[in-house]
């Protein structure tokens, strides 16, 4: 019998997964360092959904339970959708987002390998549209913030959605960096005026932009084991970087500058985890170029245009939607053939 | 000297692998002999192309290098006695192929004595080179590579066969593998004798040998023995599968050999360096293709390398090794990348055996179930072809032949770096040889419905033939009423004959159209050519038209019109409904192979 090559020197699917849940944990830390720790609740909320939905899909789907649960795929989706959702969102808003995401956008397409929409993407886009003011309702830093909550504090919030007694919800929340700049450029104030306010910090938003950076350093380690290629996220913060600073040099008292727009929102969470899901990405290197730059414009198209603060999202889900198209017309040139 | 030494740029390919090489083991002992065995299994089958004819009889006394079958056909190789004895079988029995199946054999018990049939080396610098191609037929040597092409075939072009470079192939990529690695080490002067008869007989003007960086011990000997020769020894990149020849040619070329030619058709040709050694020893000692060197490595006590005559049982070589350790399970053909299972421990030593594996759970662990692809491209990455796996993957497993065929399934060359890669375990390789061998049973299938049509066609041409003879015959009685008594029979002839000319005419001409119609069909269909077969039709001129009566001719030249018009517009539906049908009927048969297939993967089982 010919089966052929006998050996392999593949990384498992599950230490892939997991190197990405390593690469994310410098972001996690910074988070709770910024926000407190109220994340590490979503998260667990997220992951134990995800792992229970994921175990319950693929009991009635009839497909062996244990591989695919140790494929850590799952955790990856729930970690994601966890960090993009405000973490004082209440309990079931993650409960829900994550359902949704495995349920829905993975299991029911066919599960890992299968789902052409990014998972904790549509998860984030149905809990955006679903629940629009819990989803805009984003903690201050907690250097910012007029009532430091601590960990008890935000727990009986997220569970309970009671503060500590004469706090208010303002004294604990604030408008995001993006979120703070598109209201007040409607207010035709100028973005240098604006970017004086203090949710600014010296790149993106304050505190936030720490957390982006440390999305970053996570991004170079996936990218130097080789987890990820370069295409991706260069791709993306390139065009980014273009678009917004096309518009930025053409009037910059309007549209913010590049690094703002780097360093804000979820831009390198996009960059290095989101957009660098293979199973809805593009396989060969010149559509993962497209495909890439195709969500950073988008992106900031929806931010600037848009009726949301942040469009990545939206954009990932438009350009999965593209992919197969993009893949089909980005074959590589096969070895002794013609273009 | 060293200014003779040429290194040559590398121009490198795609993708490829660096997987353990694991060739220090049996590169420790020098090329070892074995002793005589007490049988020597001969199968017919072991090259590519036609099995030979077998020129002795049971019971026949035979000396070594005695021709015991010829080859039969352009591509097939002769099969020498490796040793002087008698003929006790020609019949089936275990062959060394991946199919496991038994095909005939010729068994020669050896007489102990080893006695030579005259040898007649041949002063191949003053031979005319036909004859020198001619004679290399007999000589039984094949690509010694692995790939086991009849070597004589590469010649036939003659010396000016516009080949202007002579790549030898030395790069030998696979892990575990090291018999020419050892060969060059031992004998490079030879091949370097080899290589100027090669070089004579192509009339190449420059001749390029390709060594993995990894062999320092053979690169150095070889360009030891080519010093002063003018031959360039280009020490490549370890990267598997830099051994594939037209990945070869592109490393120490820069030439892009492309997908629908051969390498001669753009002046390069390649042997491998133990195949001209062979070339050597066959045209300047007349000795034949006997024997070749055997890596036997892996589970065993002492892997080495062995000189092994062709028939030899595995048995005798594993012993020659010291034996099998004892968590050896069984063995494998060829390398780890591209080998396959012996079916069996007892099967004879081939032309195609350049590596013997003792594979135990230890070094070949059992893969892991196969996970879902996940597109993650580094199967593309791998691919030295630069094709996309997953995509190819996905085309396979869904049945979607077309579309796999589309993305170049056929540029293939199963050098499993996809499978090696890929973090699903997904055994790809396997679903590419799957997919092409049931392209070309389809193939195959509509080739002959094709032939089942042509025969359709011609008799709906002669029932049409044998209506006109009778209309003919009707109008002929018509016309006697009315004409003398006397005059009939001859008439009746004549128009009979003419009639019958004619609708011989209608025939041949309906057929043209029907073979038009038809090569236009399959040309848009799988985009292949079918020349001969037009040829083989076209030359049945009409005969005998110009006496036909005005009004026949007129007839029949409508009746044409209308048929070649009608048949043009069934057959390209029949076409299409054929090939429907084809692919249904494909579809419907291989539906437990697939599941079978499909059994190892996790999504589908319980």
């Amino acid at each position: 019998m010919n089966r052929s090559p006998y050996i392999s020197e593949a990384p498992s699917v599950s230490a892939i997964m997991f190197k990405v849940l390593l690469a994310l944990v410098p972001g996690v830390i910074a988070y709770v360092w910024v926000f407190g720790g109220g994340v590490l609740v979503t998260i667990g909320l997220a992951t134990a959904t995800a792992l229970a939905a994921e175990a319950v899909m693929l009991k009635i789907r009839h497909r062996p339970i244990q591989p695919f649960l140790m494929d850590f795929s799952a955790v990856v989706t729930a970690w994601l959708l966890a960090l993009a959702i405000p973490p004082l969102a209440p309990w079931w808003l993650i409960v829900v987002g994550t359902l949704f995401a495995i349920v829905f956008a993975k299991q029911i397409y066919g599960g890992l390998g299968y789902n052409p929409f990014n998972p904790a993407m549509i998860g984030y886009a149905v809990l955006l549209i679903s629940f629009p003011v819990l989803m805009t309702k984003w903690p201050a830093a907690l250097q910012l913030a007029e009532f430091k909550l601590s960990f008890t504090d935000q727990l009986h919030y997220i569970f309970g959605g009671l503060l500590p007694q004469d706090v208010k919800i303002d004294a604990v929340t604030s408008a995001t960096p993006l979120d703070y700049l598109k209201t007040q450029l409607t207010l035709k104030h100028d973005v240098a005026s604006i970017t004086q306010a203090p949710v600014f910090g010296a790149l993106g938003g304050k505190g936030g932009e720490y957390v982006t950076g440390a999305y970053l350093l996570g991004g170079l380690y996936l990218w130097q084991q080789k987890i990820i290629s370069w295409h991706l996220p260069a791709a993306f913060l390139g065009a980014l970087t273009l678009i917004s600073g096309v518009f930025w040099v053409i009037n910059s008292a309007h549209f913010a500058s590049p690094l703002l727009h780097l360093f804000s929102g979820a831009s390198m969470l996009a960059a290095f985890f989101i957009i660098t899901d293979p199973v809805s990405g593009p396989t060969t290197p010149k559509g993962k170029l497209y495909f890439a730059a195709g969500v950073g414009i988008i992106t900031y198209l929806i931010r600037v245009y848009g009726g949301y603060p942040d469009g990545v999202a939206f954009a990932v889900i438009f350009m999965n939607i593209c992919v197969p198209l993009i893949d089909a017309h980005t074959q590589p040139r096969v070895f002794g053939h013609e273009k | 000297m060293n200014a003779l030494v040429n290194f040559a740029k590398v121009f490198r390919f795609h993708g490829g692998v660096h997987p353990p090489e694991n060739k220090a083991q049996s590169t420790q002992l020098p090329i070892g002999q074995l002793p005589l065995p007490a049988k020597l299994v001969l199968p017919l089958r072991q090259h590519v192309g036609n099995i030979p004819k077998v020129t002795v009889n049971v019971g026949d006394h035979v000396l070594k290098g005695q021709l015991i079958a010829e080859a039969e056909g352009t591509v097939s190789a002769a099969i020498h006695a490796p040793t002087s004895g008698t003929v006790t079988a020609i019949e089936d029995a275990i062959i060394p192929h991946p199919s496991g199946l038994p095909d005939h054999c010729i068994t020669i018990t050896p007489d102990g004595k080893d006695t030579w049939v005259e040898r007649k080396p041949i002063d191949w610098r003053n031979t005319e080179c036909k004859t020198l191609v001619a004679s290399l037929r007999l000589s039984g040597i094949v690509g010694l590579g692995g790939a086991t092409f009849p070597t004589h075939i590469k010649f036939r072009v003659g010396c000016k066969s516009g080949v202007h470079t002579l790549v030898i192939n030395a790069a030998e990529c696979e892990p575990y593998i090291t018999c020419d690695d050892m060969l060059m080490r031992e004998r490079a002067q030879q091949i370097v004798k080899g290589m100027a008869i090669a070089q004579y007989l192509l009339g190449a003007e420059k001749v390029i040998v390709g060594i993995e960086d990894n062999k320092p011990e053979a690169a150095a000997a070889m360009q030891a023995a080519t010093a002063g020769t003018g031959i360039q020894v280009a020490i490549v990149p370890t990267l598997y599968p830099s051994g594939d020849a037209r990945r070869l040619v592109h490393l120490v070329l820069g030439t892009e050999i492309p997908h629908d030619k051969r390498a001669t058709e753009v002046g390069i040709q390649v042997f491998n360096v133990a195949t001209v050694l062979a070339l050597h020893r066959y045209f300047d000692f007349g000795e034949p293709s006997l024997s070749r060197i055997v890596s036997m490595t892996g589970s065993v006590q002492r892997p080495q390398n062995f000189e092994v005559l062709f028939g030899t049982p595995l048995t005798e070589l594993v012993a020659a090794a010291g034996g099998a350790k004892p968590e050896t399970t069984h063995y494998i053909m060829g390398g780890p990348m591209m080998g396959f299972d012996l079916p069996s421990n007892d099967v004879p030593i081939t032309k195609a055996a350049n590596c013997i594996i003792a594979a135990s759970p230890n070094l070949f662990a059992p893969p892991p179930p196969a996970m879902p692809c996940i597109r993650c491209a580094r199967c593309a990455d791998a691919c030295p072809v630069n094709l996309q796996p997953q995509d190819l993957y996905w085309f396979a497993k869904a049945d979607n032949f077309e579309k796999a065929r589309d993305y170049k399934l056929f540029d293939c060359i199963e050098c499993g770096a996809c499978s090696y890669v890929c973090p699903s375990n997904i055994p790809l390789v396997q679903y590419y040889r799957y997919a092409k061998s049931e392209i070309i049973a389809a193939d195959k299938a509509k080739e002959a419905a094709d032939i089942a049509r042509e025969r359709n066609d011609f008799r709906l041409a002669r029932i049409e033939r044998e209506k006109m003879e009778r209309a003919a015959k009707h109008a002929e009685r018509a016309q006697g009423v009315k004409s003398e008594n006397v005059k009939i029979v001859p008439e009746s002839d004549a128009l009979g004959a003419n009639t019958h000319a004619g609708a011989e005419q209608a025939l041949a001409t309906n057929e043209d159209a029907a073979k038009a119609a038809k090569q236009a069909a399959i040309a848009a269909a799988i985009e292949r050519a079918k020349a001969a077969k037009a040829a083989a039709v076209g030359g049945d001129a009409p005969k005998n038209v110009s006496d036909a009566p005005p009004s026949v001719k007129a007839e029949i030249a409508e009746i044409d019109a209308r048929r070649a018009a009608m048949n043009l517009a069934e057959k390209s539906a029949a076409d299409e409904e054929k090939q429907a049908k084809i692919a249904a009927a494909i579809a419907r048969a291989k539906a437990a192979k697939a599941a079978a297939e499909a059994a190892k993967d996790p999504e589908k089982s319980t």
